[in-house]
């Protein structure tokens, strides 16, 4: 086959080259350029492009660079400046797999006439009910079908794992075996776009206007003050200027009003969850969704906790089986099979 | 298909971003790696030998510029020659640096550097001189204006004879400066240097090794050099002589000067042939510059709609070598500053391809360059549907 392989110059991607050149296919490496800006951490950097390439050249295929900056700003950046700005939570790696490496370049590799497109995500490709879905990884560690969960369709067929039906340690002695040079790169902890020493506040400033709140409790008694309302998140406990006494997190974030209501913890569990934008592997999911519990993760290594999705006027909601701790507006729900390891769908979190 | 790519028979139609290395100039450097090896700045048998090459280089560059063999400044290239004028000018003299829209990134991002002003082109591509004009008696203590004489990615060409009024009329003393990098194969670089006081080269461009420029300063004109140090090329550069790379640009240049009119002649031609057979070909392709206009050896079109980035990779897989805008430090197409300034719309910029023709370029390079890039245009087309 001829396989397009995306390499963000990590460790991952590079064993996914090298695995399918051994296997005998016809591979090319691309690079995907996604932001412009002066963060040199995570799969943007040009010291990551450099690693793409020269792993490219020890594996010993074609290595090509493709500017997707605009389509990245568009859909990922400007998106996560909005979520703030509306008091959310984004999820911008999602978005991120969702607009990029799935629209964008699956289209790139469908119209220059690849077979499929190999990505370096530890997730797998499994037959379930007689079609294709996405499951979680082998190492268990290291899954991260939730973050790619939205692939769907056609594209179940077109897209492959390599690495995914393997360990982190087997992917890392594959490559060192190799002599890859990203052998023992560590794995990329931040969004990519954000420096880890300009930090989110420092990369959100120029982009928004940060409004001091007000923190105030239960009855509306002002307790503290926040200098920005933007960057709070539902369930925090610092930083919110309240000194002492007993713990008390953030249960409500009025961005338009200005307020930041804190609460005992109890009142951050919940038993049902709205949820929106949901996707689907296979159309008629849905129906099999809302007809049996499934388990749902709210965070990328996040507990699962078992829910039955329910459809009514004012749209969808997880009923959970028992009180859940509440997952927060803007952040991803992926549903899977009662084994813990199909992806059966997912969505965002609308209140 | 492996043995087949093995097979395959490149069309190189990117001279404008290298020229392969003349066999004059290789066969001229040939003796300066082990033979004549000494460094010319010595005072033995062996250095006089070194020194004697570097001198007779500088007689032949001077002849086909048409200076004086002490107003040729060797560098390293062409971007330390713009940084030279323009950094050497302001920290000199202080003073305003101006620039067109469609420099070259080593002359505009100086430009930018020091704070300078930037006027805007025309939608056929060169700077209006009455612009020029205009732009130069609006900003206060001009030091140092710079005007490419023909633009890297599309061939336009600039009237230097017409910006030098514009200057001279304008901004009295300040120095101009022409990046004359992609000039030297196309154009009598004679007719350009009267007009300048500053004038860079690169010798990779004409057939000559990379790593290796020209930088004309008229006589009388002082720079504040970028590179101190031994004080080699009489103080306005140091380092040691590039020996081989120096011979080896004379070399090109010479037989680039002594091929120039049969050669512009033959290659406008496939030029001409090669954007008829795209526009007549494909439906979407766009000439950049209006029909006869332009440097010889540049076919500058636009596949409206299209991704440059699709269209290279499809035309690489069928070794066709050609290229879009510049490339940044990653490898990636960055959208191109001077289809920018033409005015051009986004649809049109994101679809730019150019072709550059030189020496090597024969008619059946351009046959298939035609046939692979109409192959590669219907495919994204059909694509779109």
């Amino acid at each position: 086959m001829k396989i397009l392989v995306a390499m963000s110059g990590g460790v991952d991607s590079s064993a996914a080259a090298l695995i399918l050149k051994e296997q005998g296919h016809e591979v090319v490496g691309v690079t995907m350029r996604l932001w412009g800006g002066e963060s040199d951490t995570g799969c943007c950097s040009v010291s990551d492009v450099d690693d793409a390439r020269r792993v490219a050249q020890q594996v010993g295929v074609d290595h090509l660079v493709f500017n997707f900056s605009e389509d990245f700003n568009q859909h990922v950046v400007e998106p996560y400046v909005a979520s703030h700005v509306a008091g959310t939570t984004p999820n911008p790696c999602i978005e991120c797999n969702r607009h990029l490496k799935f629209d964008r370049l699956i289209e790139r590799g469908r119209t220059l006439g690849f077979d499929a497109v190999a990505t370096g995500h530890h997730a797998r490709i499994v037959d379930f009910n007689g079609r294709p879905r996405l499951a979680r990884g082998e190492d268990a560690q290291k899954d991260q079908s939730y973050v790619v969960h939205m692939l769907a369709g056609a594209d179940l067929n077109y897209v492959l794992f390599p690495v995914g039906n393997m360990e982190k340690s087997e992917v890392r002695s594959e490559a060192a075996r190799a002599g890859l040079r990203t052998a023992s790169k560590p794995d990329s902890q931040d969004v990519c776009f954000i420096g880890s020493t300009i930090g989110r506040a420092g990369f959100l400033e120029p982009r928004l206007t940060f409004n001091a709140a007000d923190v105030v409790d239960g009855d509306g008694k002002k307790v503290g003050e926040v200098p920005a309302v933007e960057l709070v998140t539902l369930g925090q406990r610092r930083g919110l200027g309240l000194g002492g006494g007993d713990k008390r997190y953030v249960v409500a974030v009025d961005v338009p009003s200005r307020r930041v209501t804190v609460g005992d913890e109890a009142q951050l569990f919940v038993s049902e969850t709205p949820v929106g934008s949901l996707v689907w592997p296979h159309d008629d999911d849905e129906d099999f969704v809302l007809s049996h519990d499934v388990l749902v993760q709210g965070s990328a290594h996040g507990e699962r906790s078992l829910a039955r999705l329910q459809k009514s006027n004012d749209g969808y909601s997880l009923k959970w089986a028992r009180a859940t701790r509440r997952i927060a507006p803007g952040q991803t729900v992926v549903f899977y099979d009662d084994t813990d390891t199909v992806v059966l769908g997912g969505g965002i979190v609308t209140a | 298909m492996a043995s087949g790519k093995s097979e395959m028979k490149y069309v190189y139609l990117d001279h404008a971003a290298t020229s392969p290395l003349r066999p004059e100039a290789r066969e001229a450097m040939e003796p300066f790696g082990d033979v004549v090896y000494a460094n010319p700045s010595g005072s033995h048998k062996f250095a006089r030998e070194a020194r004697r090459a570097v001198d007779e280089a500088r007689d032949v560059v001077a002849s086909v510029i048409g200076c004086r063999p002490g107003e040729i400044v060797f560098t390293s290239g062409g971007t330390e020659g713009a940084n030279s004028a323009i950094l050497g000018t302001v920290r000199r003299r202080g003073g305003q640096a101006v620039c067109t829209a469609s420099e070259h990134h080593a002359v505009l991002h100086c430009v930018e550097h020091v704070g300078g002003v930037v006027v805007p082109i025309t939608a056929d591509g060169p700077v209006d001189p009455s612009v020029m004009r205009q732009v130069l008696a609006e900003t206060s203590d001009v030091s140092v204006v710079s005007v490419m004489a023909i633009n890297n990615e599309t061939g336009a060409i600039n009237d230097i004879e017409q910006v030098s009024h514009a200057v001279r009329g304008r901004a009295e003393g300040a120095v101009l400066h022409t990046d004359a990098v992609q000039a030297a194969c196309w154009t009598d670089l004679r007719n350009i240097w009267p007009h300048v006081d500053v004038l860079t080269l690169s010798a990779h461009k004409f057939g000559g090794p990379k790593g290796v420029g020209v930088m004309v300063v008229r006589e009388g004109v002082t720079l504040e050099p970028l590179i101190l140090g031994g004080g080699q090329e009489r103080d306005r550069r140091s380092g040691t002589h590039n020996v081989a790379g120096i011979v080896g640009t004379a070399a090109a240049l010479q037989v680039t000067d002594q091929h120039r009119d049969s050669e512009v002649a033959r290659i406008r031609a496939l030029r001409d042939s090669l954007i008829t057979g795209l526009t007549t070909r494909i439906s979407c392709a766009v000439p950049t510059l209006p029909s006869g206009h332009g440097s010889a050896g540049t076919a500058h079109v636009c596949l409206e709609g299209l991704e440059s980035e699709s269209l290279l990779y499809l035309l690489d897989t069928e070794g066709v070598c050609v290229s879009a805008a510049s490339a940044c430090a990653s490898g990636a197409m960055e959208p191109s500053h001077v289809l920018e300034a033409m005015g051009l719309p986004a649809s049109r910029i994101k679809g730019s391809l150019r072709f550059s023709l030189g020496h090597t370029t024969t008619e059946e390079d351009v046959v298939k360059a035609v046939d692979a890039t109409v192959k590669a245009a219907e495919r994204l087309l059909a694509a779109q549907k």
